[in-house]
């Protein structure tokens, strides 16, 4: 046995210190030279061009209108073109992306961890010697980086266009604004990633959660609003004859089960940042503030007031995505590595 | 260098239970340094569940594993750090060169460049994939997939390999190279293997010793002529040879002749001439006695003796025998009994 004795030094062996990195760099790799990255940076391009292209019209009237005005800039992103309209949702850029994040979240995380068990790789990625974590770590990070790229580049060009094609310099404060908004929607498609990620792990056929996800997002983002409108009118209805105090107090209740939804979150949030005049995102509670709405003296918003309104948004919705990540980390800890 | 420190895998009284069926039950096991063990059994007898359970890839029902004196459920890094595992049926990214998928494993043990270069290249090298690994791994065939698993589990350079079922779908001759891989392992650098096979030939030929499970309880272990001795009813065989043409003539004196010796307990008289005849002797160690009366009477006789040899108790005939033994071969439980329900 010389040779055992030869070949035995004791092991200092290498652990990577930080294996979400290893899978993230690898997961990204695959990312960016996928199909699917390709198409969907095509798609997206073209669905946010278009309607702004046929915006054109209004944000010139208004930069005439206005011209020298604060947030001309920020109307590229929150104007939608007139009549043009599709089953009466926002059109504009902002309204589309609102749309389209939660489809490009789920996009990249529904084959997360299933397309690993189908392709028979999981066993062998978890005997290696990282945590199990880290594969779901490494997973999220990488789609949420390749997703941020895909979203940096249409609002590159939304504003490349407004630069060069309807000449609107953007003022310092405006790109502020911009920048945190967009920082807010990576949060926002952090929350359909981490539900995504929840998908790949439950649901062991990819098509399948593929189509949970779709259902979801079909459900939430475009019925959402109607169907708890509908459950709402039918537990806590609000009539012509109901005492106005009950009224109010009805609808900020309905204010607040909608927000439950993290479109609604989104969508009040990206519109407070977008619009410096948008003072508030809270229905009026009480007699006293609904008049105080009524005679308030139209004024802008100083970025960090914006900040204040939305704080308790972004809060609810980097929860959410703790909520479905954790649960999706759970069950992915406590399940076979076998399928 | 004998026998320092922790063996390298124990297990004690390691349990699995999936709800009503008990997949492994109290298994004990000790492995020694530098030994090629092998993990027998039938389809669902637990061999897969019981390297999960020392890889910490599955939670014990009972009992404890160890891994290098580490618990493989708290210590998961380093015995991954020191394990390389081979699971039974391995997948790579279909997207990705065999290279690049070895590539992705040396980054996850901490291994980059120049050395991780070097590594991938040698296990490549050593299952005889080197022509083949730039090429996508969904173009690989279901043996190359399985020879580039067994480079995945050597990247590591690992104290210990652990593979399951390593040389299904590979073809003989390829086997016979894995195989003399595994044990040159173990000479150069005392690697211990724990293998599952079906394959009993190839465990007989490179295994130290083996394990004979039998739905999720280990009922032999030993050296295959332990095992022999144990569950061989205490019998050994030999085989003759005669010149085919002085045969025919002299076959009718042979078969007394070899029935004569008195340790011989059953003759099969040779299936053709020229081939051998086979003789039963009891006991086992008679062997050498029995091979020197035959000399002597084919001498005497002027019987044409070409060959003869003892041949070894086929683990073939050691398994059926043991999982006879313990009331669980198929023909004995076909009708009822979670094997036979498996399987
Ligand atoms: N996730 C699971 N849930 C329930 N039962 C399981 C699970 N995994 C394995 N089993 C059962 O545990 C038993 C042992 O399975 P195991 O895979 O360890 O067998 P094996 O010896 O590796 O078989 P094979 O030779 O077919 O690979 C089988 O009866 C199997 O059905
Ligand atoms: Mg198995």
């Amino acid at each position: 046995m010389t040779a055992v004795e030869a070949a035995a030094p004791p092991p200092a062996r290498s652990v990577p210190r930080s294996g979400w990195l290893v899978v993230a760099a690898k997961e990204f790799a695959d990312h960016v030279l996928s199909v699917r990255f390709f198409v969907l940076l095509i798609v997206l391009g073209l669905a946010a061009g278009i309607p702004l292209f046929l915006a054109t019209e209004r944000i010139h009237e208004l930069a005439s209108q206005v011209s020298g005005a604060q947030a001309v800039f920020l109307a590229l992103f929150i104007i939608g073109p007139q009549d043009v309209s599709i089953f009466g949702l926002d059109v504009s850029v902002q309204g589309f992306i609102g749309l389209a994040a939660p489809l490009l979240g789920i996009a990249f995380a529904f084959d997360a961890v299933n397309g690993e068990r189908a392709q028979g790789t999981l066993p062998r990625l978890v005997a290696q010697p990282i945590h199990r974590d880290d594969v779901i770590n490494g997973k999220f990070v990488a789609s949420l980086v390749a997703i941020t790229l895909v979203l940096l580049s249409v609002v590159l060009l939304i504003s490349g266009f407004g630069l060069l094609r309807l000449g609107i310099v953007p003022a310092w404060s405006e790109v502020l604004r911009l920048i945190v908004w967009f920082v807010m929607t990576i949060a926002y498609v952090g929350v359909w990633l981490a539900f995504g990620l929840l998908l790949s792990v439950v649901v062991h056929r990819a098509a399948t959660a593929a189509l949970i996800g779709f259902g979801v997002w079909m459900a939430v983002a475009m019925f959402g609003r109607f169907l708890l409108n509908l459950i709402l009118g039918a537990i806590a209805p609000v009539s012509d004859s109901t005492a106005i105090d009950r009224a109010l107090g009805l609808y900020q209740l309905h204010a607040f089960v909608l927000r439950l939804l993290p479109t609604t979150l989104y969508s009040e949030a990206s519109s407070v940042l977008l619009n410096p005049s948008l003072t508030g995102t809270n229905t009026p509670a009480t007699l006293g503030q609904l008049s105080q709405a009524q005679q308030q003296i139209p004024t802008l918003l100083s970025l960090d007031q914006s900040l204040l309104l939305v704080w308790p948004h972004v809060v609810a919705l980097v929860a959410l995505t703790v909520i479905c990540f954790a649960i999706g980390y759970i069950q992915f800890m406590r399940q076979e590595v076998r399928a | 260098m004998t026998e320092i420190g922790e063996p390298p895998i124990v297990a004690a009284g390691l349990t699995k239970r999936y709800g009503e069926l008990v997949a492994v039950d109290s298994l004990d096991l000790e492995l020694r340094r530098g030994e090629i063990f092998g993990l027998l059994g039938q389809n669902g007898a637990g061999k897969t569940t019981t390297i999960l359970m020392l890889l910490g890839l599955t939670e014990p029902t009972a009992g404890t594993a160890r891994v290098m004196g580490l618990d493989p459920a708290r210590d998961a890094l380093r015995v991954k750090r020191q394990v390389g595992y081979l699971p039974d049926s391995v997948g790579f990214y279909g997207d990705l060169t065999g290279r690049q998928n070895l590539r992705y494993t040396a980054r996850l043990n901490g291994l980059r460049g120049e050395e991780a270069e070097g590594r991938i290249d040698e296990a490549l090298g050593q299952v005889g994939l080197s022509h083949r690994g730039d090429g996508r791994a969904d173009t690989y065939s279901r043996g190359m997939l399985q020879r580039l698993g067994i480079a995945d589990a050597l990247i590591k350079d690992p104290d210990i390999l652990i593979l399951d079922e390593p040389t299904a779908a590979i073809d003989p001759i390829g086997v016979v190279e894995i195989l003399q891989l595994l044990r040159d392992l173990v000479r150069e650098r005392g690697v211990t293997v724990l293998l599952s096979s079906h394959l009993l030939t190839q465990v007989q030929s490179v295994c130290d010793r083996v394990g004979i499970f039998a739905a999720g309880r280990l009922i032999g272990l030993g050296t295959v002529s332990e095992l022999a001795t144990r569950f061989g009813n205490d019998t050994g065989q030999v085989e003759v040879t005669f010149d085919g043409e002085q045969a025919t003539e002299a076959a009718e004196r042979i078969g007394p002749f070899l029935a004569g010796i008195p340790q011989v307990e059953h003759v099969e008289p040779a299936s053709a001439p020229g081939a051998p005849w086979r003789l039963q002797v009891r006991p086992a160690s008679a062997g050498r006695l029995v091979r020197e009366a035959v000399l002597a009477g084919a001498a005497r006789d002027g019987l044409g003796l070409t060959a003869i040899r003892s041949s070894e108790p086929s683990l073939d005939d050691i398994y059926r025998a043991a999982l006879l033994e313990a009331g669980l071969h198929r023909d004995a439980v076909e009708s009822a009994g979670p094997v036979g329900a498996v399987a």
